[in-house]
């Protein structure tokens, strides 16, 4: 292996282990992952490609550094180990003359030495539009949402596949397969590295914040085990989330998604009680909301709707807001939170939203408004197996003073739902008058 | 994971070199860009600040500055991943000293914010 140029190799901490240089290893190639897999895709033109390449650089430091002392430039280290592998396996492949003529450059051997640089310095400026690339192209439409997940959390985040196993509840080799899969699909499919036309940039941002939206809520509400938080993927949602805005500061549901999650993650430490039950928003104690998430919750949700309307992550986010905005739960305005709603259910309809609709006007118009709307929903013989939907009907008719009818009703959200914290809290409603 | 960095130093007979400053700004942008940077101030020097103690039952407020050999310069607030995450992070605001403002020496002292990954 040949080393990059100008790299200067300095044992700076001589007393760290080699299992600790491993850690460190893959703390600068957790920080670097994206920019790296995305300047080698840049190079190579296949995704799948570049992130073999970016985990042969991974294995090289990990062999060097122990012995060598940990560089000290260890990102860039990373950086042009890398794209000497690309390289150095263009230089093998066929194409290797095309693409010197796509530089423009001539592919005299004397010269070779300089094209290369050339290929490298081309690549210096789009850092940002080629993490945007990767994320598009980790969440593209032939992929299963699996896969989507998967890809973007190994891609992006830089996570193991035994991180991502463990996060998933599933095993190593699962994962492994579902990556693989993927990577055979993208090329399979010839997905391109490059960004969404103008006119699909809508739907296939909306799969990107799905994507992430949805590591953020398998971190944040377990749909089965013992967890009721996986706080792991909800901080690593929130970084994607981060990054995401920084990479398209224009777009409002990017901001309005950061919102909510940033919004959703304050409540994580009141979201169980010292013996890890689960608290209900209304029952939490706010001054344990952590300040610094919900600041920067309502800091992005402003810059959403400076940008101009709310979409569905924006709505939710404005929701979520309401509450960090009370002080007490008995200052919650519910009059609003309905409202906001309202809108969410014209904007993107659904069941699961029309009942929280429901709850909103229970709470700002009383009990019998609310179980109305619940009871619609059950008239129509929507969402089947939803253990919140009982669980709401049961809260209302409690307030009603329907006191057996609720408990019948709390019975049934607990035999439906699979988190286990979550059937105890709606068993114990059942049981107690 | 949460950490705070704080930075500590000799207070300097000169401003920091305009160079320093453009690469830490430069550093802090790509730091928040990458999600890892929360947030960070630079501070005054303690005579702008006072001290609040409580000695014997007794509380007092003493106005600044201080008799320290060394100031708080400034402070970041960090979400990382791991710990050796918040390392790379504040060597790399660390090196931008070291390599731009020669016979510079500080230091910068990383704290965990308790978290519920503590518990």
């Amino acid at each position: 292996m040949r080393l990059p140029p100008g790299t200067a190799i300095r044992c700076e901490n001589p007393g760290v282990s080699g299992a600790d240089v491993g850690r460190v290893v893959e703390a600068v190639y957790r920080i670097e992952s994206g920019r790296i897999i995305a300047a080698l895709a840049r190079i190579v033109g296949d995704v799948g490609l570049a992130e073999d390449l970016a985990q042969d650089a991974l294995l090289i430091a990990l062999e060097q550094w122990p012995l060598r002392g940990v560089p000290d430039d260890p990102g860039p280290w990373l950086m042009a180990t890398a794209k000497h592998r690309a390289i150095d396996l263009l230089r093998r492949q066929e194409n290797y003359r095309r693409k010197l003529a796509t530089v423009g450059r001539d592919v005299e051997l004397a010269e070779r030495e300089s094209a290369e640089a050339g290929i490298v310095d081309a690549l210096d400026d789009h850092i940002g539009d080629d993490l945007l690339r990767l994320i598009f192209t980790a969440c593209h439409p032939a992929l299963s949402t699996e896969s989507q997940v998967a890809l973007t959390l190994r891609m992006l985040g830089g996570l193991r596949t035994d991180e991502i196993a463990r996060a998933f509840l599933t095993t190593e080799a699962t994962v492994s397969q579902r990556i693989l899969r993927a990577k055979k699909t993208l090329a399979k499919e010839r997905v391109r590295f490059e960004l969404p036309p103008a006119s699909e940039v809508p739907a296939r941002l909306a799969a990107v914040l799905g994507t992430v939206y949805l590591i953020f809520n398998e971190g944040y509400s377990a749909t089965a085990g013992d967890g009721w938080a996986r706080p792991a993927l909800c901080e690593e949602a929130l970084r994607l989330g981060r990054v995401l805005c920084g990479l398209l500061p224009a777009e409002a549901e990017v901001h309005g998604l950061a919102a909510l999650m940033e919004l959703q993650a304050s409540r994580v430490g009141a979201r169980t009680d010292a013996e890890g039950r689960p608290v209900l928003l209304l029952d939490q104690d706010r001054r344990r909301w952590d300040r610094l998430l919900v600041r920067r919750g309502l800091a992005a949700l402003r810059r959403a709707e400076e940008l101009g309307t709310l979409g569905p992550y924006g709505l939710q986010a404005a929701i979520a807001a309401e509450h960090a905005r009370a002080r007490t739960a008995a200052e919650t305005d519910w009059g609003r939170i309905a409202a906001l709603y309202g809108v969410l259910a014209y904007v993107a309809p659904s069941a699961v939203v029309e009942l929280n609709r429901a709850v909103a006007v229970g709470m700002a118009d009383g009990p019998a408004a609310g179980l109305a709307i619940v009871d619609g929903l059950v008239a129509k013989g929507e969402l089947p197996g939803y253990p919140h939907l009982p669980a709401a009907r049961g809260e209302l008719l409690e307030r009603l003073g329907r006191g057996q009818e609720a408990r019948a009703e709390f019975a049934r959200a607990a035999e439906l739902t699979r988190n286990e914290v979550e059937r105890e809290l709606f068993s114990r409603r059942a049981t107690t008058p | 994971m949460r950490y705070v960095m704080l930075l500590e130093a000799a207070q300097p007979a000169t401003p920091p070199p305009a160079e320093l400053m453009a690469a830490i700004m430069k550093l802090g942008e790509e730091a928040t860009a990458a999600g890892a940077l929360l947030d960070n101030a630079g501070l005054l020097p303690s005579a702008a600040g006072a001290k609040i103690t409580v000695t014997g039952g007794a509380l007092s407020v003493t106005d600044g500055p201080f008799a320290e050999t060394k100031e708080m310069i400034s402070y970041a607030l960090y979400e990382t991943r791991t710990r050796e995450e918040a390392v790379e992070w504040a060597s790399r605001f660390m090196k931008l000293h070291r390599d731009l403002w020669p016979a510079w020496e500080g230091e910068c002292r990383l704290l965990k914010i308790m978290g519920p990954e503590d518990f």
